[in-house]
């Protein structure tokens, strides 16, 4: 077996940006103890307009989980004066499951004997086409990370194909340099959400064992190079549950609060998911999330950055979902099939986890209207 | 006969100086909105519009609005007359609001860029009304460039604040020889009154009423503001005495001695 490298050791293709975010945030997120947060700091930062990263960490904190009702009013208030009654919806398609990763916790390590599979040109097409006849206009494409089997013109000429079928294409791919960012702007896409996982680098190298995704920095700073390949936003996320989560979702929103500052015109957004039942996930030991804490820190992200778009995944249930689309998320995913060509019929690739709210794109539709909601197929138009 | 007090914009004369946004309305509240509103002129994002979507906010404004398309997503002048162009070729017609903003955050116009892409629009025939920050400035600039109205913000959007911006809104009600028409920030029926009051030209408004408990009667009380403080602005209000009463023995009664 060959031997761990140094997960914040770039390797040799990885481009290196000028950048400090890297140790500001994790600076920030040593200097977080959210057990010393006190129920006043809660809530003068529940009084404020325009919050700060420590208010932030406040309303993160232990000492805010009594002013979750208090949380909620404020976070729809702030939601509906940003968004008004608009929910967008959007779905996920995966084109393909292999990866070159070791990461303990995923369905689609390169460790795991699953059914690996990848969509052909004409498969891509096909999916697209069912998915459009549901009435959507956003697409989300993801693949693993493998730069063989989902190489940049792969992925580039997916872009190409769901120009054709949607107005706003955005990739959950594996973190490449800026020309790559650069290359599938020009495709079509323009969003970008990587997954950090966990902000802690000790317990990242703990689970991601080998390939590219082993480099912290690297994947830290994908974000940034989306941008500066001309996309115009970026999503962030830690995998809720894979260390303390309160340092963790305070490290995601530094980061995305951060990099706002720097390049004003970019659109942030923030993705929520904690672990669900996998494949092989014997290993690791996570930290329970529950609804409560994960409406915690939806809230939290809400009122922190209002302007941010915030998604809600089908790996939580329905009931949930039905109420954090009035509470605080943006965005919500309908009719999704996380197996590799799973839109019309059965799927060729094992799915990376499994689902809780398997309704149709109609069925979210008419409950979001049912809520006196307006669902939004696209708020977008790329220029 | 008097004549009938009009806001012309390119042209067209509008007997109401309510404008009303769409993008923050469930659709089917649209058309009731705009009715208890008396508007004339709904503005729309070009991003919304999905011709052959499920819910085209295109089908849910009565046809006998004046649609004024907005280019919202547009980060740089140039975008946004792509984004414009498009809203033509789709049939939205000639009126354009421009708005180019690159901070997500607050959402504040960029005016230069504004400037730029006025110049452009207006020079294709465009009836161009840009969204500014209320500098006396750049909209010089804009009226040379071949605007038909001033948008100025009053606050930041969505942020229902009012008139923050009054005292250099005012200094464009004075200088400038357009309609100015405040946009952005206003969030009680109060202030688009005051608005009003004080010169406006007219009102834009979005989320104050797309986000209130009552949306139609909401409307009905905007249409009723703008409309008093229309009146008032007309009449000439009477000066308020800042300090208290009139000075018993003037200042200047030396001169009659």
């Amino acid at each position: 077996m060959t031997p761990k490298t140094n997960h914040m050791t770039y390797l040799p293709d990885m481009e290196v940006i000028a950048s400090t975010m890297l140790e500001e945030v994790l600076q920030a997120r040593s200097a977080y103890h959210p057990e010393a947060c006190t129920a006043a700091q809660v809530r003068q930062a529940l009084q404020k307009t325009r919050l700060d990263p420590k208010d932030f960490s406040a309303l993160l904190s232990p000492a805010a989980v009594p002013f979750l009702e208090e949380m909620a009013h404020e976070s729809q208030m702030v939601t509906r004066k940003q968004f008004g009654n608009t929910i967008q919806i959007f779905t996920p398609l995966y084109l393909a499951n292999h990866c070159e990763n070791h990461c303990v916790y995923c369905g689609f390590n390169s460790h795991n004997p699953i059914q690996r599979a990848r969509l052909d040109h004409g498969e891509i097409e096909a999916e697209m086409r069912a998915i459009a006849a549901m009435g959507l206009r956003e697409i989300l494409l993801l693949t693993g990370e493998s730069h063989a089997m989902s190489d940049i013109g792969y992925i580039g000429n997916a872009c190409r194909i769901a120009r054709r079928y949607f107005k706003v294409v955005g990739l959950e791919v594996y973190p490449m340099n800026v020309e790559g960012y650069a290359r599938l702007h020009e495709c079509g896409a323009d969003y970008v959400t990587v997954f950090q996982e966990t902000y802690s680098p000790g317990r990242y190298e703990t689970l991601h064992l080998a390939g590219h995704k082993r480099v912290f920095p690297y994947r830290f700073y994908a974000q940034e190079r989306a941008i500066l390949g001309g996309m115009r936003g970026v999503g962030f996320a830690a995998l809720l549950g894979l260390d303390d989560f309160r340092k963790d979702v305070f490290a995601t929103g530094l980061h995305a609060y951060l990099l706002q500052r720097k390049y004003p015109h970019a659109e942030v957004a923030f993705s929520c998911p904690r672990l669900r039942p996998i494949i092989n996930n014997d290993k690791i030991d996570p930290k329970d999330v529950h609804e409560a804490q994960l409406l915690q820190c939806i809230m939290a992200y809400r009122i922190f950055l209002p302007f941010a778009n915030i998604t809600i995944s089908t790996r939580e249930g329905e009931r949930f979902r039905n109420n954090v689309i009035k509470l605080g998320a943006s965005k919500i995913s309908a009719g999704v099939s996380v197996g590799i060509g799973g839109h019309q019929g059965k799927a060729k690739g094992d799915e990376q986890f499994e689902i809780a709210d398997t309704r149709s794109v109609q069925e979210i539709y008419d409950t979001i209207l049912s809520q006196n909601l307006q669902p939004v197929m696209s708020d977008y138009v790329y220029v | 006969m008097t004549q009938q007090d009009c806001l012309t914009l390119g042209g067209r004369a509008f007997t109401s100086r309510f404008i009303l946004g769409s993008g923050k309305f469930s659709l089917d509240l649209i058309e009731a909105a705009v009715e208890k509103a008396g508007a004339q002129i709904i503005t729309l994002a070009l991003r919304r519009i999905d011709p052959n979507g499920q819910a085209n906010i295109l089908d849910y404004i009565p046809k006998s609005v004046t649609l004024l398309p907005n280019t919202s997503g547009a980060r740089t002048a140039a975008e946004s007359v792509r984004i414009a162009r498009l809203a033509r070729e789709m049939g939205c017609g000639d009126f354009v609001k421009i708005e180019v903003i690159r901070d997500t955050k607050y959402l504040l116009p960029d005016n230069p860029e504004t400037i730029k892409a006025t110049e452009i629009l207006a020079n294709e025939g465009f009836v161009v009304l840009p969204y500014m920050y209320p500098d006396l400035n750049a909209a010089r600039d804009l009226a040379q460039a071949g605007a038909a109205a001033i948008m100025p913000l009053g606050a930041p959007i969505g942020s229902n604040k009012g008139l923050s911006t009054k005292e250099f809104i005012k200094i464009l009600i004075d200088e400038i020889d357009l309609p100015i028409i405040v946009d952005a920030g206003i969030g009680r029926p109060s202030q688009a009154c005051e608005a009003m009051e004080m010169g406006a030209a007219g009102i834009m408004a979005n989320t104050a009423i797309a986000t209130a408990g009552d949306i139609p009667a909401m409307a009905t009380a905007f249409r009723q503001a703008i409309e008093a403080g229309r009146t008032a602005y007309l009449a000439g209000p009477g000066p308020i005495q800042e300090t208290g009463a009139a000075a018993s023995s003037p200042l200047t009664g030396f001169l009659r001695d």
